[in-house]
């Protein structure tokens, strides 16, 4: 995974709350056996027309939100499934932080997981970031992991807080499997003695 | 001081604590499916990893397969590459796969209670976020992405930060004709989608005592729509009962040695949660979801609510599920007309719902423009309700009868809602174009679905002549 330390990007402002993950990426493409690719079926339903155009009202098909990176949105982003289809689509399209007052749980998790920063901000901060945005097209936000901070060019500037330990691993692109592939004895230990009941 | 349910369960399921970091817990049973697992065996094979214990992971097929002939080929190239995916990587890990002709093959939070795989005091993970279902049996249970999938392929545990504890209290009696599902949408309803993000429920009460396993399956199926992680129902007689004798259940001695460790599993008197919520069960009625998440939901006798009707800063979503649903506020829910009905999923999919539904529909005919479709939440309860006779009242009605999978609750199979269409729906989500692009769900209990396929509209099914002796 690639480590994340500090991103700048233009801000795309979608402004609806409660984006689920079906909305995010439909159905019907998780039925793909692959993990990259996902991106061009991003926000499919709103993106194009039934007739597989490009709807040109949505907002990732203008300029210069085409080429955006940091995501601001409304609260309890990501609701609905589990799938990783969705971090796997918006990490593709080219977001690397999303911004909202809320996440959904399990989306929160996978984010960090595919080297996506999910930053949550308190409402007010949230609603302050879309004035800015409406306000100066092409508005853009850095992101600082090392030191917790958000700022733009007009200087504006914040703290933010964030999990240390899950810091650490988007820090250092960190792959949780060979850290836990290190308590092999504790995990055998633990089997020795751990009672299950379902017997196959 | 005393531990809640989930504490206990938790802390027997700690390998490794750290200081600053989420603990190492061990998965007891990870069930596997066709759609969220093919990018988790490519990153084991690409790091060279084994599955860690193919004995403690389990294999099915339900999301993407058909609900038709099966001995046909599949229609949808994709699909059918996915479920070759699952074949290869099972054979290639030596995981139990349970096929497409498999006598237990199933929707995968249907399959595994049935067996009894599913136990108290058990940690269960599966990449799909319905997993909660199994809380049911006060099992903590939940939904994992993929990366946490091929996590718990590789080392039988997962890294999880505890969550916060919710007691939900239901008090009062359930009133007749009301179901479990009404109980749990008039939940969601009352106190929104999200409110339970980041907790762990548990379900207590009298109303919770008093339902069947199935019922119960159907409450904690839809945890995941308030927000929560999972939702725990306290082990009690009636989960004995219907463990007992189940195929993978313990037997003998091993099944009193189960029961005295299963009685230990609930919330001390003076645990602490950290939050709790008190609702009132006997005022609730049949619900119907008129909105596009399952907190937007009323009542059958009540109308659609306006912007006006409710707080400031519900308006925007509300407007935005109604123009998505094509309802005016003050529409009666009793005059809202569907084209489709959907009775299925691992909601509603087992054989008490099918049971309800088919008490209703029994003499009847589906109303003419209607579509509407059975689909058994698994091989062993289609076989069940065939040889009860459900099946044969629910083809002479005219709903078609289907084989056990995920079907129309998520539509990745060819069974799609056509845009425009309304769906009378047993299944748990409402979001948009979950059923179909541009399709109409409305969520609602089995009982509720079976008098709408039949009248082609809403009607509160505590007032439905029910003919005995009809049919069977
Ligand atoms: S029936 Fe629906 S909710 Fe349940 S596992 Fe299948 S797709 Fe998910």
């Amino acid at each position: 995974m690639e480590a994340f330390k500090t991103h700048q990007g233009i801000v795309a402002p979608l402004d609806r709350a409660n984006i689920d993950t079906d909305a995010i990426i439909p159905k019907q493409f998780l039925k793909r056996i692959e993990r990259s690719g996902y991106g061009e079926f991003l926000f499919y339903d709103w993106r194009y027309t039934s007739e597989e155009q490009e709807n040109p009202e949505f907002l990732l098909n203008q300029e210069p939100y085409r080429n955006a990176s940091v995501l601001l949105t409304r609260e309890n982003f990501g609701c609905g499934s589990s799938r990783e289809h969705a971090p796997w689509a918006i990490e593709d399209f080219g977001f690397r932080v999303i911004i909202a007052p809320s996440f959904a749980d399990i989306f929160y998790n996978n984010c960090f997981k595919n080297g996506i920063l999910p930053l949550q901000l308190p409402a007010e901060e949230v609603e302050g970031l879309f004035s800015k945005t409406a306000e100066n097209p092409g508005y853009k936000l850095t992101i600082n992991l090392e030191q917790q901070r958000i700022m733009d060019s007009q200087g504006y500037e914040r703290e933010f807080e964030v999990d240390e330990y899950r810091r650490e691993m988007l820090l250092k692109g960190l792959d949780e499997i060979s850290a836990t592939i290190q308590f092999e004895t504790q995990i055998a230990d633990f089997e020795r003695t751990h009672k299950i009941y379902y017997s196959r | 001081m005393g531990k809640t349910l989930y504490e206990k369960i938790w802390d027997r399921h700690i390998v490794v604590e750290q200081e600053d970091q989420p603990d190492i817990i061990y998965i007891d049973l990870h069930l596997i499916h066709e759609v969220t697992s093919p990018q988790a065996f490519d990153g084991l094979r690409l790091a060279n990893r084994q599955v860690r214990r193919p004995d403690r992971t389990l294999a099915t097929m339900d999301h993407a397969i058909p609900t038709t002939d099966r001995s046909l080929p599949f229609e949808d190239k994709i699909a059918a590459k996915q479920v070759e995916a699952l074949r290869k990587n099972c054979q290639d890990f030596g995981i139990e796969l349970f096929d497409l002709f498999s006598t237990k093959q199933g929707i995968v939070h249907i399959i595994a209670p049935e067996l009894g795989l599913t136990q108290p005091g058990q940690t269960i993970v599966c990449g799909d976020s319905h997993t909660a279902t199994h809380g049911a049996f006060g099992t903590l249970a939940f939904g994992i992405g993929t990366s946490e999938v091929e996590h718990v392929l590789a080392t039988q545990t997962l890294k999880q930060y505890k969550s916060k504890t919710m007691a939900v209290n239901f008090n009062g009696e359930l009133p007749i004709g009301v179901t479990a599902k009404d109980l749990i949408l008039a939940l969601i309803g009352q106190y929104g989608h999200d409110f339970a993000t980041g907790y762990v429920l548990e379900y207590r009460g009298e109303a919770i005592r008093n339902l069947t396993m199935e019922e119960r399956m159907t409450v904690c199926n839809m945890s995941i729509e308030i927000g929560a992680r999972a939702g725990l129902i306290a082990p009690d007689e009636t989960t004995f009962k219907y463990l007992e004798g189940k195929e993978y259940a313990p037997k003998g001695e091993e099944w009193q040695e189960a029961l005295e460790d299963w009685r230990e599993l609930k919330s001390d008197k003076d645990a602490q949660f950290d939050r709790i919520v008190d609702f009132n069960c006997s005022v609730i009625e049949p619900q119907v979801t008129w909105g596009t998440n399952p907190g937007l939901v009323a009542s059958v006798n009540a109308a659609v609510p306006g912007p006006e009707d409710v707080p400031e800063e519900k308006r925007r979503m509300v407007e935005s599920a109604l123009a998505y649903m094509d309802l005016a506020p003050g529409t009666a829910i009793k005059d809202i007309e569907i084209n489709t009905v959907f009775i299925g999923s691992c909601t509603n999919g087992r054989i008490q719902d099918l049971r309800e539904a088919a008490k209703v529909v029994n003499g009847y005919q589906v109303a003419e423009e209607v579509r509407a479709l059975v689909v058994p939440g698994s091989q062993f309860v289609k076989q069940q309700a065939e040889s009860e006779g459900l099946a044969k009242i629910f083809t002479d009605a005219g709903f078609e009868w289907r084989e056990a999978g995920c079907s129309m609750c998520l539509g990745m199979n060819p069974d799609i809602a056509k845009p425009g269409d309304r769906v009378a729906s047993t299944s748990n989500r409402n979001f948009e174009g979950r059923q179909g692009r541009d399709s109409k769900s409305h969520l609602v209990s089995p009982s509720m679905a079976a008098a709408a396929a039949i009248e082609g509209r809403f009607v509160d099914v505590r007032q439905w002549p029910i003919k005995i002796g009809e049919g069977v």
